[in-house]
This record gives structure tokens, sequence and C-alpha cells, in this order.
């Protein structure tokens, strides 16, 4: 596996009233949250890397690889949204089931491996079920369930727990902190919340003004007095 | 309580009026009618002869094609209308296709004939192709051009609001998964049409087989008559009192049969999301040429009979036509009688809203509770008795009192503004909901009702809705060719009917030319109101 998972370059995207730019380097296996104000540029960041945002210019390389003009699908990644991540008139297990064929056409074995990718996020038995009868948190583990039969090498979250309660969001948290150790996937985050960085992150992105301003071990960001809104974000008392 | 007592009062008097004038007014037709029904030509002739039953027949299969062509023509249109987000012009091509709900069925009739009669474009074109026989667009082949003209763009409109309503995630993890376009048909698209479908089909179903201008127009002989088109017939031509009342009340079954069907269906919207991320489809990158191709031959099917209303209209003499006395008389007649008859709808429409709510907000007696039922079910009592219906009955017994001419232009304001109440409520009904549910109980507080309530906190707040429903109850009795050919006297003369006897008379210049003033008065009065959502594309990132 190559030492970097995701290259951006020079990386631009234009809209009507701003310019984003891009420009990082993540090691492969990296755990990273991604933190910044609302309307900074963070989902414009995963949407170049997921191939739902074609750059204006620049280089986006995932695992070595170039990805100009390759489809969402064509790329080593996994996507799950703060919500609406499964099709809610598809049975739990067929939501999973899409991991393994976007066609669902599932063969024995491959339904074998969805129920143990249910297991594995501890909900056994739920195959049947509709969505629309799970507690939001327990959707977001079946769309965790489907990015692990998927096993794309980067995986991506934007704001997987900013619909769930405090208890939730740390059983969320645990339970992905594990499957990412077990797939040795390289993760990237969006949050809101401080402490999801110290349960999860090894280094954090900080992105404002449609820029990364900050790259840095999660402990360095995590220790920060200044700038301002930073301290203000981590909730230190601003000097 | 959301009403002071006195509010509540008057509510309730005007409750009883609406109810007590709605159902006395069609309770004297349809009383009239049954009168009728055991004497003339009934007694020795057998009940449902030979002629009632082609009819009956004729009017199901030519609803059935009708809904089956447009439901079916309007999956692929919708779909391709939905997956090219950025289709050239896609937001005025879904304005287009409000333009025909907005139309007087004759304007309408006039341009599908325009393209495809034997004069029509069409036909020139399969002649340069070396056909001999030409398409002819009276019969059976024309009702169904017609009624796909009109529901075909109704049916997309439906279908492309049900597909922006799913939630934008889908289309970002399916193209994220990799879905082919089978698999996005079946596994996304299809159970979300499959339940919208039948609502849609069934408005369709209702809209086809109640269908009188349009068939009256480009029907024709017993071969190709619906059940409303032989009542007008039995009535104005063979003057057979007992037929026409036989045919009445079978289509009052019919429409019975159908109401209770659609009501299994539940409703149709046709509003899209409005909030939050905006929809992106990547499954759109690889079909743009089909799918343009289907967008287009859409469009063209839509657009044709109006610019050709526009064309042969604007090349009709106005000079001529401004100096007619008799289009001078038309355009005054319908323009006070459809004034009178919106205001008369509105009038009806704010007890039928109101009440409900005022009954649903407290203890109510039961005689209040009683109305609250009652009221809805009178708005919507047209669709159950159809205009043609009534105004049957109300022929039949105003001719007891001589000179059926001097009535007509009150019995066609009532008529005109019942059928316009299901519209007038519908857009009223939600509008009042959420406006009393911010401002009743505050407005109660501090003690402003009554008139200045109206004044100051309702009318500012509703002024958008009630001018919509008043301009579309107006363009829908502009349009009305229905209620006026059972009436129709030499003394009483509306616009569309001047139309219809100018093309009946073969001045087709004339007719042209009323026909584009008639479809620019109500295409003014609805256009505005039956405007698309803002795009919801978002510009900027963290869409």
């Amino acid at each position: 596996m190559p030492e970097t998972a995701i290259v951006l370059s020079d990386v631009t995207v234009r809209f009507a009233e701003k310019t984003l730019a891009f420009d990082c380097a993540i090691k492969a296996g990296s755990a990273i949250a991604v933190v910044g104000p609302s309307g900074a540029g963070k989902s414009t960041l995963f949407n170049v890397i997921a191939g739902f945002q074609t750059p204006a210019s620049g280089t986006v390389r995932l695992l070595g690889e170039d990805m100009a003009g390759r489809d969402p699908a064509e790329r080593p990644v996994s996507i799950v949204f703060q919500d609406n991540n499964l099709f809610s008139h598809l049975t739990i297990a067929d939501n999973v089931g899409l991991g393994i064929d976007p066609g669902l056409r599932l063969d024995a074995a491959a339904r074998r491996t969805v129920s143990e990718a249910l297991a594995r996020v501890g909900l056994g038995g739920y195959e049947k079920r509709l969505p629309g009868s799970l507690s939001g948190g327990e959707r977001q583990r079946v769309a965790l369930a489907r990015a692990l039969v998927r096993r794309r090498p980067i995986l991506l979250l934007d704001e997987p727990f900013a619909a769930l309660d405090p208890a939730m969001r740390a059983d969320m948290a645990a339970l992905l902190a594990d499957l990412v150790a077990e797939t040795k996937a390289t993760m990237l985050f969006i949050t809101h919340q401080p402490e999801d960085i110290g349960r999860l992150a090894d280094q954090v992105i900080y992105v404002t003004d449609g820029r990364i301003r900050f790259h840095e071990p999660a402990s360095d960001f995590l220790a920060r007095r200044e700038p301002a809104d930073i301290a203000k974000f981590l909730g230190h008392s601003v000097l | 309580m959301i009403f002071a007592r006195a509010e509540r009062r008057t509510l309730d008097i005007a409750g009883a009026l609406a109810l007590g004038g709605v159902l006395a007014f069609v309770g004297a037709a349809t009383a009239v009618l049954l009168g009728h029904a055991g004497t003339g030509s009934g007694a020795d002739a057998p009940l449902f002869d030979a002629y009632i039953l082609r009819v009956a027949r004729f009017t199901f299969l030519q609803a059935t094609l009708s809904t089956l062509l447009s439901v079916a023509l309007a999956i692929p249109v919708a779909r391709a209308l939905a997956r090219q987000r950025a289709f050239f012009g896609r937001v005025w091509i879904l304005r287009l296709s409000a333009v025909p709900l907005g139309l007087p069925a004759l304007v309408a009739a006039l341009g599908v004939i325009e393209i495809w009669g034997r004069q029509g474009v069409v036909n020139d074109l399969l002649r340069l192709a070396g056909l001999q026989n030409p398409v002819s667009v009276y019969g059976l082949t024309g009702i169904l051009i017609a009624h796909v003209f009109f529901n075909l763009p109704l049916a997309v409109r439906f279908l492309v609001a049900a597909l922006d309503r799913i939630p934008p995630e889908y289309w970002l993890s399916s193209a994220n998964l990799g879905m082919g376009g089978g698999a996005v048909f079946r596994l996304i698209e299809w159970p979300v049409i499959r339940r919208v479908l039948p609502g849609i089909a069934g408005l369709v179903f209702m809209l086809c087989a109640t269908s009188f201008t349009l068939v009256l127009t480009l029907g024709g002989g017993p071969a190709a008559t619906t059940i409303e088109v032989a009542i007008y017939q039995a009535l104005r031509f063979d003057f057979d009192p007992a037929r026409a009342v036989l045919l009445a009340f079978l289509q009052i079954a019919v429409t019975a049969l159908l109401l209770f069907v659609l009501s299994l269906f539940g409703r149709p919207q046709d509003e899209g999301v409005t909030a939050g991320r905006a929809i992106r489809r990547f499954d759109g990158r690889r079909r743009r040429l089909t799918d343009g191709f289907v967008i287009l031959a859409f469009t063209l099917f839509t657009a044709a009979p109006l610019l050709a209303t526009l064309v042969s209209g604007l090349a009709a003499d106005f000079g001529r036509l401004a100096l007619d006395p008799m289009l001078h008389r038309a355009l005054l007649t319908s323009l006070a009688i459809s004034f009178a008859s919106a205001s008369l709808s509105l009038a009806i429409a704010l007890p039928v809203v109101l009440v409900p709510q005022l009954a649903e907000s407290g203890a109510s007696r039961p005689a209040r509770r009683l109305m609250a039922v009652g009221l809805p079910a009178v708005g919507s009592l047209i669709l159950l008795v159809p205009p043609v219906v009534v105004a049957t009955g109300w022929f039949l017994m105003l001719r007891l009192f001589g000179e059926t001419g001097r009535f007509a232009p009150a019995i066609v304001t009532v008529i005109n503004a019942l059928m316009a109440l299901p519209f007038v409520v519908r857009v009223l009904e939600p509008a009042y909901r959420t406006h009393l549910a911010r401002t009743a109980r505050l407005a109660l507080s501090l003690g402003i009702t009554g008139r200045r309530r109206l004044m100051t906190i309702d009318w500012p707040a509703l002024k958008k809705p009630f001018l919509t429903a008043f301009a579309f109850a107006m363009a829908l009795s502009l349009g009305d060719l229905g209620a006026v050919a059972i009436f129709g006297a030499e003394g009483f003369v509306t616009l569309p009917w001047l139309l219809y006897s100018r093309m009946a008379s073969y001045r087709t210049a004339d007719a042209a030319g009323i026909a584009l003033i008639l479809g620019v008065l109500c295409l003014l009065l609805t256009l505005p109101s039956t405007a698309p959502e803002r795009a919801t594309e978002r510009t900027g990132p963290d869409a």
C-alpha cells in the first residue's frame, strides 16, 4: 500500500461567489478530524475526494493514482452522510448488500457477508427490517456495515454523529474506532464537536474560508490557545 | 379557541348559508332530473339501449387509453427531466408543462387541430414521407391526442415533483456505490413512481372521463361520444330530456365510482423539496443524448399547438374583430360572469375552509361539527355531479318558467363558482391553516378581531393565495364551455361560445383570433401562480 492515501495538489473549486483551494497529503491509515466553521468548505473537500465535485484545476491522487475523469464509484472511497444513508424502502440487508453489488444481485455467500457485517456493528438479526423502524444511531451503524462490506481503503464521514444524542455518539465513535483499526482504512470525518477529535482522530485538518489553514497532530490542535476562533471552538478561555 | 365569539357566530351563519345554498342548488337540479326520469320516451324504450351502452363504453375506452398514454409517456419524460438538472431551459420546460392546465379546452382543441389536423404540420410531414392516408384528428385519435396534450404535462409535473422529493443523499450514495441506470430505476426511482402513480392515473382518468369540450369539438357522431357530450346532444339536438336524465344519472354513477376509487389512492402532490442539500444527479452524464431527445420531443409536443394558436391567431384580422359587436358583448359577458363566479367561489370557500378549523380548535356543538364534515364534502360536490348535469337539471326546471336564456347568466355563474371551488379550497386551506397556527392566538390575546383582524392580520398574509385562487377561478370560468353550451341561447354569448360557433361555421380566421384573445386572458390569470419553485441549485460550498 502506498505511503500516502490522499494527495491534493493545487486543487481549486470555483463557485459563483468564491474560489476554494486545497493542498494536502494524508498518510495511509490516518484518522483525521475535519473541523471549521459552517460554509468554510469542509463538505466541498469531501466532494472533491469522493468525485462529486470536479475541480477547476489541480490533481487529486488517491492511493497514488490520478482520479481525473473517474466516477465516484470508480474511486477507492466510501462515504457516509449525516442522514438518509439508507434507502428507506429497502430492507436493512438490501441496504448493506448494495455495498457488495449495486444492482442487488446477491448470492448466498454475499447474504452471509451482509449478515456478518450487521452482526459486527451490533445489529445481528435486523436483516429483514426497514430503516424506518430503526433509531438514528442504528441507521448510522447500518451505513457503517455497508462501508465495511465495500472494503474501500478510504472512508469519508460527513458529520456522521450530528443527528445522534451524546450517549449514542460515544457508542458510535467507539465502534468506528474499532472498525478503522480492523480494516486499516484511512478515515476523514467532519465534526463540530471537539470531543470527537479526542475520541477518534490522530490528526486535525482545520478548514476556513475555503483553505486548509492547519493540518497537524490532534494533540497539538487540542492544545491550541490561538487563534481565537479555534480556542473558542475548543472551549478554552480566550487569552 | 382561535376565533372570538362574534367571529364564531359569523362563521356559523356563513357555513350554514354555504352548506344550504350549495345543497339546494345542486339538489334542486338533481330533483328535477329525478322527476323527469319517469316520464317521456323512457317508458316504452328499454332503460339502457344500445346507444347508451355504446356511449358508456366509449367514455371508458377513451379515458383508459388517454390515461395509459399520458402516464406511460410521462415516466420517461419525468425521469429525463429529473436527471438532467442542468438541461438548457429546464425551468422553462417545467413552466411550459403548466400551461395546458391553464388553457381553456376549446383553445387547446383548436391548437391540436392546427398541428394534427388535415392541414396541420404533422400531416404535411407524413405526406412528404410518402404516406397517403393522413392522421385524422377527429374521432378517437384526436380525442387521445388532445387528452395527452392536457394530461401528459400534468403527469410529468407530478412525477418530477415526486422524484425531486427523493433525499439528495440517495443520488450521492448511488453514485458512490456505482449503481447503473437499471439499478437506479429499479431500486430508487420505481419505488417512488409506483407510490404516486395510482393517484396521478386516477386524477387523469377522472379528467378524461368527464371531459366535455374536447370530445364535443374533436369527437363526432355516436361512434365517438362520451356521456357528457351525449347529455348535451340529447338535450340540445334531439330534445329528449328522458335520455338526458338517464345519461346524467349514469354520469353521476360513474363519477361516484371514480371518486371512491380515487379516495383510495390519495392525492398527488406537485411540490418538490425546497430546503436542504441541492440535488445533484451523477447518473445523467452518460444519458445526455437520449434524455435530450426525450425532453425535446416532449417540449415540441406540448409547445407546438400553443405556437400554432399564437401564429394563426396573430394572422387574424384584428382590425375587423375589434369592431365586431358580437365579440364586444361576448368579452364583456365573459368577464362579468367570470368575475362574479370567482367572487362567489371565494365567498363559499371561506366557510368551507374555516368552519372545519374552528370545529377542530375546541369543543363545538354537534351542529358545528356536522357542518365541519359537510362543508368540505359540499366543496367538492361538483366533482360528483358534473357541471353539465347540474346545468341540465336547471335547464329542465327553468324551461317550465319559459325563457331559459334570461336565467342563463346567473345559473352559469353559480355552476362556474362550484367548478372552481375544489381548486380554490385546495389553495386556501393550507395557507389559512399555517396562517391561523401562526397568528390566531396572538391576535385573540391582543383583542384584534373581526373586521380589524381581517384587514390588518389576515389580508396582508393571505393576499397571495387569495389572488391566486381568484385568478384561477376566473380563468376556469372564462374558459368554460359546458354550462354555457347547455343554455346557449341567442341572447347569451360568452367568449368560448362565440369561439365555438365561429369554429362550427368554419370562420377559421375569426376563430383563431378569438382563441388567441381567450388563451392569453386565461394564461395571464393562471401562469403567475403555476410557476415552479425556484431552482434549488446552490452555488456555495457546504451545500
